[in-house]
């Protein structure tokens, strides 16, 4: 992913299923203040809901960082970073996959969250944590 | 966050009034499940017009809701999702395959009635259509 300039930036820490409702709440409270329509503001809510889920599921604490970017050229939009420091993803290209889990869910969290999203970047080392990066601009 | 619960002739309606955590949409699923029998409900509403996010774990649950108040001989029907919830839904991938749902509470009632309908129906052997 390109660098972004940050405008505005707030961050959530997530250790328990209610976190995972205020995270997303913030973060479509901060997609509001950029300007996005209501369609786009569900789908941010909707990426964050399965991103802090996922660090409940599988690292129980980590951090939701939601900030106002800037491309530069005057474009701009939100970035969600979810971070955690759990267990890590001992396979990234079976856990990209549709309907892949080792949880027992519907396996639809991270590529589902590539189609909500403009921009997608995961870094995983097994035993050190998960970073999830994403980014979604107005259009 | 607890979603009242109401009952309206053979019918139970739950309405969500606000952002539910998994702890509240786990409790919902049981409640509902368990109030079928007491109240010997035939059709269970569940009004999610407040939900701004339905997300997987939403839709798992509330899929697992009207599976289990099928095998409980009742019917569910989900009503009011949003049109910006639907959008995400799809894109996310997610449906609610063999669950029915229905526009707002009226369309809803009217669908257990039509389903109602057809199972006496059933039961006197005329086929059901």
């Amino acid at each position: 992913m390109k660098g972004a300039l940050i405008a505005d930036e707030l961050r959530v820490s997530i250790d328990s299923d209610s976190d995972i409702v205020s995270a997303r709440q913030k973060g479509r409270e901060l997609a509001a203040q950029c300007g996005f329509p209501s369609t786009e503001l569900a789908v941010v809510a909707t990426a964050i809901s399965e991103l802090a889920r996922n660090i409940v599921r599988y690292a129980v604490r980590g951090e939701i960082v939601l900030r106002l970017i800037d491309n530069h050229g005057g474009k701009r939009g939100v970035e969600v970073i979810a971070a955690d420091d759990g267990p890590g993803i001992p396979d990234l290209t079976l856990a990209m996959q549709d309907g892949y889990s080792t949880s027992g869910s519907l396996g639809l969290g991270l590529p589902g969250v590539r189609r909500l999203m403009d921009e997608f970047d995961i870094v995983s080392e097994f035993g050190k944590g998960t970073t999830v990066t994403v980014r979604k601009w107005k259009r | 966050m607890q979603v009242p619960i109401l009952k309206q002739g053979p019918y139970l309606i739950a309405t969500v009034q606000s952002a539910l955590t998994d702890d509240d949409l786990k409790q919902l699923r049981d409640t509902l499940v368990d109030q079928i029998s007491q109240v010997r409900a035939r059709g269970v509403i569940v009004d999610v017009t407040a939900l701004d996010v339905i997300d997987s774990f939403a839709t798992r649950t509330l899929r697992d809701v009207a599976h289990m108040i099928r095998l409980r001989g009742a019917e569910t029907v989900i009503v009011g999702i949003q049109p910006e919830v639907a959008f995400s839904m799809v894109k996310l991938g997610l449906t609610l395959e063999g669950v029915a749902t229905s526009l707002d509470l009226e369309e809803g009632l009217r669908y257990l009635q039509r389903s109602s309908k057809g199972k006496v129906q059933e039961h006197e052997g005329r086929p059901h259509r």
